[in-house]
């Protein structure tokens, strides 16, 4: 079992609830794709060459203020749980952790992680620089990528052509390299059924949305992944700008539903909020889907102030804490998913009564 | 059907090929497919929907640079990667095939981004950490006049815009 302990904050310090905006934004997550120029592409290196990229970054991260003190995880070396986990909290990609269907680890495959950056290797980039913040934060976020970027630039030959900018694996990230995704939890928009309409509007506008996880995964608990689309032809902060622009607007309009919501259907709102968090206090097996699905609940019923004594930051923890990599680790040993929705519920329980408890 | 390679084992591996717009297909079993480099559609396509889309895109553009020599079998010199491997994976093989394959990537560029033309941080050599906008402008001036040259008017327009911000 790895020790993530290693970490600040368990490398989850985004989930801290103390962002701008963390009703609604869980977190901005800035990545930069860049890959070492004289070596091939992912698709078409080696074993060997793989090897040879994680020493090469590392030696110049331990050069960094950045990443001097990261902790290296070799996911090549870890056993899937161990690489769920990592996923998990957000600091590997599916991808990197090997965990699609028909997916393997690739040797060499590991992540550098120091506070809110970090630094995946040998995913379908050589590095992708990340960077992670609490809440609606973008030029944060963006600044000490853009600094850990500098700095390993100014130690590693990265590819890079004058017109078409940063070099990457696939032509879709050239250019700036630069994706920023915020986690934006929508559920006034999803209960007014508006939210087609804004996701078709984003889309119109360059940008696109994911669920929970990123790339290829599934919606969730009303949290969407808002992120651009584009890479090149705009500035990093003209992409930041836009993208800043129409999350407020989302935000905006999010706001206006559950005015709405408040305004034309109080009762019933209010009677889902609390149904929600009656099930999550007392149930006794909860399926993933169903535990996200109430939490959005019990989410937006903080938010609006509606149930009063629990912090975004408990809301925050169990969407990490009961998936079911961690419900594993915390109890050291395999479980059924017949288990795992027991320990689940389990623990959902134990939270909010202690939260009930340490708020009076 | 037995594959056209072995005529032993079953094809599992449709791949069709444009050349000289000539379309050919070959039926492969997995190993012979292997053997020539190609991967089965199951291993890659299938999970690579972006591969699906690029080689659709990619397919209806005008390969000017290409379709007159050798077509999709035209190689990258440095890691040996064809456009046809590009059309299946969505992956280039290495900084080259920007080079190798620049006027089909150029056309899908646009495509993708609505410009081919990078504005954002320029990799710095890595004893100058300072931007210099004056350095900028004269990137900028090299670029235009090159695409000039190569009478690459629409990139032209798009520089000549960026020259007047940086001015």
């Amino acid at each position: 079992m790895i020790d993530l302990s290693l970490l600040t904050d368990g490398g989850v310090g985004w989930l801290d609830a103390s962002g701008p905006m963390n009703h609604l934004v869980l977190s901005t997550r800035i990545r930069l794709a860049r890959n070492l120029a004289d070596r091939v592409f992912q698709t078409r290196n080696t074993e060997g060459e793989r090897e040879q990229i994680l020493e090469l970054v590392q030696e110049a991260a331990r050069d960094t203020v950045l990443l001097r003190r990261a902790v290296t995880f070799r996911l090549d070396h870890l056993e899937r749980p161990d690489r769920q986990l990592l996923h998990e909290r957000h600091l590997v990609s599916k991808e990197l952790a090997g965990l699609d269907p028909d997916g393997r680890v690739r040797a060499g495959a590991s992540v550098l992680v120091q506070d809110r950056v970090g630094v995946m290797l040998n995913e379908e980039d050589h590095l992708r620089l990340q960077g992670l913040q609490s809440g609606f934060a973008l030029d944060a976020a963006y600044a000490e990528v853009d600094r850990l970027d500098a700095e390993l630039g100014q130690r590693l030959p990265f590819a890079f052509h004058s017109e078409f900018g940063y070099l990457t694996s696939c032509p879709t990230n050239a250019g700036t390299g630069l994706r920023a995704s915020v986690l934006i939890h929508l559920p006034g928009l999803v209960l007014t059924k508006e939210i087609s309409k804004v996701l078709q509007g984003l889309a119109q506008v360059g940008l696109t949305f994911r669920g929970l996880y990123g790339e290829g995964s599934e919606v969730v608990g009303n949290f969407f992944q808002l992120s651009n689309q584009t890479t090149l032809g705009k500035s990093e902060h003209e992409l930041l700008d836009h993208l800043g622009k129409m999350v407020r607007q989302v935000i905006d309009y999010e706001e206006q539903a559950r005015q709405v919501l408040l305004r034309d259907a109080p009762a019933i709102i209010e009677d889902k909020v609390w149904r929600a968090y009656g099930l999550l206090r007392y149930a006794r097996s909860l399926s993933f889907e169903e535990a996200m699905n109430l939490l959005s609940g019990v989410r937006l019923g903080v938010g609006m102030d509606l149930i009063p004594g629990v912090g975004m930051y408990t809301l925050n923890k169990l969407l990490v804490y009961t998936q079911p990599a961690h419900l594993a680790a915390a109890h050291g040993m395999a479980l059924s998913d017949g288990e795992i929705a027991l320990k689940r519920a389990q623990h959902v329980r134990r939270v909010l009564e202690e939260e009930v408890g340490r708020r009076g | 059907m037995s594959c056209d390679q072995c005529h032993e084992r079953e094809a599992m591996v449709h791949l069709t090929q444009i050349v000289n717009e000539q379309v050919t297909t070959l039926h492969l079993c997995e190993r012979c497919a292997a053997e020539k480099g190609v991967e089965s559609s199951g291993s890659v396509a299938a999970k690579n929907q972006l591969g699906t889309f690029l080689a659709a895109m990619t397919k209806g553009l005008p390969d000017q640079s290409v379709a007159s020599s050798a077509g999709d079998q035209q190689t990258c010199a440095r890691c040996g990667a064809t456009l046809q491997d590009f059309r299946e994976t969505g992956r280039l093989g290495c900084a080259d095939c920007y080079r190798s394959f620049e006027g089909p990537l150029r056309d899908l560029l646009r495509r993708l981004h609505g410009s081919t033309l990078h504005v954002g941080e320029r990799y710095a050599d890595r004893d100058d950490q300072s931007p210099d906008p004056r350095q900028r402008e004269v990137d900028l001036r090299e670029q235009l006049r090159l695409a000039i040259e190569t009478e690459n008017f629409e990139l032209a327009a798009e520089i000549r815009d960026r020259l007047r911000v940086v001015e």
